[in-house]
């Protein structure tokens, strides 16, 4: 609101202003990254009770920060709903979107964005009761199925069964929430969603123990962060920023060992990645060479914060499945640091 | 008992009436069971009282938890089997629900506004106040006062952006923004519309048509991106105050249409008089006129500021958080998942004192300017 009198300066004088160089030029100079955030969503962004914002996208906003500010605290969230995101972002009101949007062919060709990876694989997914001792949803064969009619996932669930030779019957329901009460009354024996959404829901039961999401995904869809057109290094800052979370993984540095990986002279891969020798990788991004520590320090690789917001030990409990990295038998796959 | 007292004709004292024609009894026989249907009707809304009041009494304060409780787990722990509400995220969010975002160590600001504010409608309430010019002088500065106490940039008080605002604060800057300068605008435009010079009536005319032709939700998303694609790249606009502009303007259209009918209830032969007097058109508006329209037209404006003070709400969809908004994220994580029944009613509430209050202060009004013809 104090703003007022430059914008009356700024209607006044509307040739005048000059267009913005560069989103990086442009952070840099505020001191502080602008990250389109959820309103709310369990796991990849909410507001913790003090009132600081947590999750796996929130993560990778911090990502960002850490890597062209040096602080991955400096981030201004901007919670956005599901309408209006896209707007904001090719608005400029925001330098990156990082709240689970779907990469898909259509947003990406031709709303003039660019998608710079995928930070969660999430898709289709199951669950059962512990009790029924399904493990696998090729054992489900002539079960009676919740699920949301008028979706997408009622048509992959066709093709799915239809795809493995098996028959369900399927008990329409009309919002999630019906969805779970008919669950819970056993008037279904699987309930089927997204999968992230299915662990949401069982956080909420009486007794998640009771229930398992199955390990089967059964439509695609990659999550991740989203940039605009025309700013081919801002798109590689944010790529990179989040490879960078993915390579430390799979060289095993962690925001606790990075100090030492970082001296190690016979460890040139973590060398290069860390900035502690020759490899100039974080020039060639306009970055300082602290770029990949800091991020890795204040943030960590991606397993700590997959474990940290989504994984084992949060009431989510989501296992890495296709998030794991490739060398586990997951689809997390960075492009070498060469 | 037999009559022992002789009185003489016609100075027999008063007898109390029947015990079935006085007091509860009485009232209770006129309007709850005068006849059958409404007898039926009486036991039915006893019955409907009955099922819905004490099981929510219970649920809402009897079995409830407000402290010692980090998750909604911890809730059902403490509450065993009988299952009541879980106040504990709202109490442990208080401060998220009150200033949303705005830093904790700034937050004394934002009570001095609040207690400016309720001053402030403590002296235009009072009359015995309301007489001391000095006082009225002070609550006119009021929105000045304020805006730099809450935004900060003077006197050395921290620069506060806007996008850490939230929750009921964020409500009373729109609801309360957009009362108060709508209100003067709106008298403006309803002038303008009624005007005998074509230019006045035809924009006024033009422009409350489109903005109540409009939804307040498409305004928003107006506010929110197209805006941005009409200024210059770079140029920041604020949110809040773009939303801040878009609520007044919405809500002025709607005031003016409530007040031109206040004035076409006028007599003609008021504005007759008036320029029979030799008063000028804003002598005659300012003595005349607008007292007598805007007596009228109390009940209407005062509906209007009740649904746009509901209508902030909506600011939701565009992602400022209001108190629903910091109550959905609050439900939205993983330790309090799982309340939406308590977020709601706590909001009901909330809303309901809010309006309530300006209702009873809009009848409240209309008995003290009743003058009666």
């Amino acid at each position: 609101m104090k703003k007022l009198l430059p914008i009356a300066v700024s209607l006044a004088a509307l040739t005048a202003m000059n267009v913005s160089a560069s989103t990086l030029e442009d952070v840099q100079a505020r001191g502080v990254l602008k990250c389109g955030v959820s309103t709310g969503l369990a796991g990849f962004a909410t507001p913790n009770d003090a009132g600081q914002w947590e999750g796996l996208d929130v993560d990778l906003c911090r990502a960002v920060a850490a890597a062209v500010l040096g602080d991955s605290e400096k981030v201004e969230y901007v919670p956005l709903t599901s309408k209006v995101r896209f707007e904001v972002l090719k608005s400029g009101e925001i330098d990156v979107l990082s709240r689970v949007t779907t990469w898909t062919f259509t947003r990406d060709a031709s709303l003039g964005l660019n998608f710079a990876g995928v930070n969660y694989y999430d898709g289709q997914g199951f669950m059962v009761p512990a009790a029924l001792g399904v493990s696998s949803a090729k054992d489900l064969d002539g079960a009676s199925i919740c699920i949301q009619t008028g979706t997408t996932t009622e048509l992959n669930l066709a093709e799915y069964f239809k795809l493995n030779g098996m028959s369900y019957e399927p008990v329409p329901v009309e919002t999630s929430a019906e969805g779970r009460q008919n669950y819970i009354a056993g008037r279904c024996d699987v309930y089927t969603t997204d999968a992230s959404a299915l662990a949401a829901q069982r956080s909420v039961f009486e007794d998640p123990t009771a229930h398992v999401v199955l390990p089967e995904i059964i439509s695609k869809e990659p999550l991740g962060p989203v940039v605009r057109h025309g700013d081919d290094q801002w798109l590689d800052i944010v790529k990179w920023s989040h490879n960078a979370m993915l390579n430390a993984e799979e060289l095993n540095i962690t925001s606790k060992n990075l100090d030492e990986r970082g001296a190690n002279a016979n460890d040139p891969s973590a060398q290069g990645l860390l900035g502690t020798n020759e490899a100039k990788l974080g020039a060639m991004l306009g970055l300082d060479k602290k770029w990949a520590y800091n991020i890795i320090k204040q943030v960590g690789n991606y397993s700590e914060s997959f474990e940290r917001n989504v994984g084992k030990e949060t009431a989510l409990k989501l296992e890495r499945g296709l998030n794991a990295l490739w060398t586990n038998g997951g689809i997390q796959y960075a492009p070498p640091l060469k | 008992m037999s009559t022992t007292k002789k009185y003489p004709i016609g100075m027999h004292p008063a007898l109390p009436p029947p015990s079935g024609s006085v007091g509860p009894v009485r009232w209770m026989r006129d309007n709850l069971f005068s006849s059958v249907s409404n007898t039926v009707l009486t036991v039915m809304g006893l019955y409907l009282i009955y099922i819905i009041v004490p099981p929510f009494v219970e649920w809402a304060f009897i079995d409830s938890v407000v402290l010692g409780a980090d998750s909604r787990k911890e809730c059902l722990k403490i509450m065993g089997d009988d299952r009541g509400a879980c106040w504990s995220f709202v109490y442990k969010r208080w401060g998220q629900f009150v200033y949303g975002f705005y830093p904790v160590e700034e937050r004394w600001r934002v009570n001095l506004a609040f207690l400016l504010v309720a001053a402030t409608v403590a002296v235009v309430l009072v009359e015995r106040l309301r007489a001391n010019k000095a006082l009225m002088i002070g609550a006119l500065l009021l929105p000045v006062i304020c805006f730099f106490l809450i935004t900060g940039g003077l006197f050395g008080l921290v620069d506060i952006p806007t996008n850490k605002m939230g929750g009921i604060l964020l409500t009373m800057i729109v609801g309360l923004t957009g009362i108060f300068v709508s209100l003067p605008i709106s008298i403006m435009l309803a002038l303008s519309r009624i005007s005998k010079l074509p230019i006045f009536s035809i924009l006024a005319t033009i422009f409350i048509e489109f903005i109540r032709g409009v939804p307040l939700i498409t305004l928003l998303f107006i506010a929110s991106t197209l805006l941005s694609y009409f200024l210059p790249p770079g140029s920041n606009f604020d949110l809040l105050l773009r939303v801040l502009i878009m609520v007044t303007l919405f809500s002025a259209a709607y005031i003016a249409e409530v007040i031109r009918g206040g004035l076409a209830a006028i007599p003609v032969g008021q504005y007759e008089a008036a320029d029979a007097l030799g008063l000028s058109y804003w002598q005659s508006m300012r003595l005349i006129i607008l007292p007598q329209a805007l007596k009228i037209s109390i009940p209407g404006i005062v509906g209007s500021f009740i649904g746009l003070f509901k209508d902030t709400t909506l600011v939701v969809i565009i992602g400022l958080l209001d108190p629903l908004g910091i109550g959905m994220a609050a439900i939205s994580t993983t330790e309090w998942s799982g309340l939406g029944t308590e977020l709601y009613v706590f909001i009901g509430m909330f809303f309901f004192i809010f309006c309530f209050s300006m209702s009873r202060y809009s009848l409240h009004l209309e008995k003290k300017l009743h003058t009666g013809h």
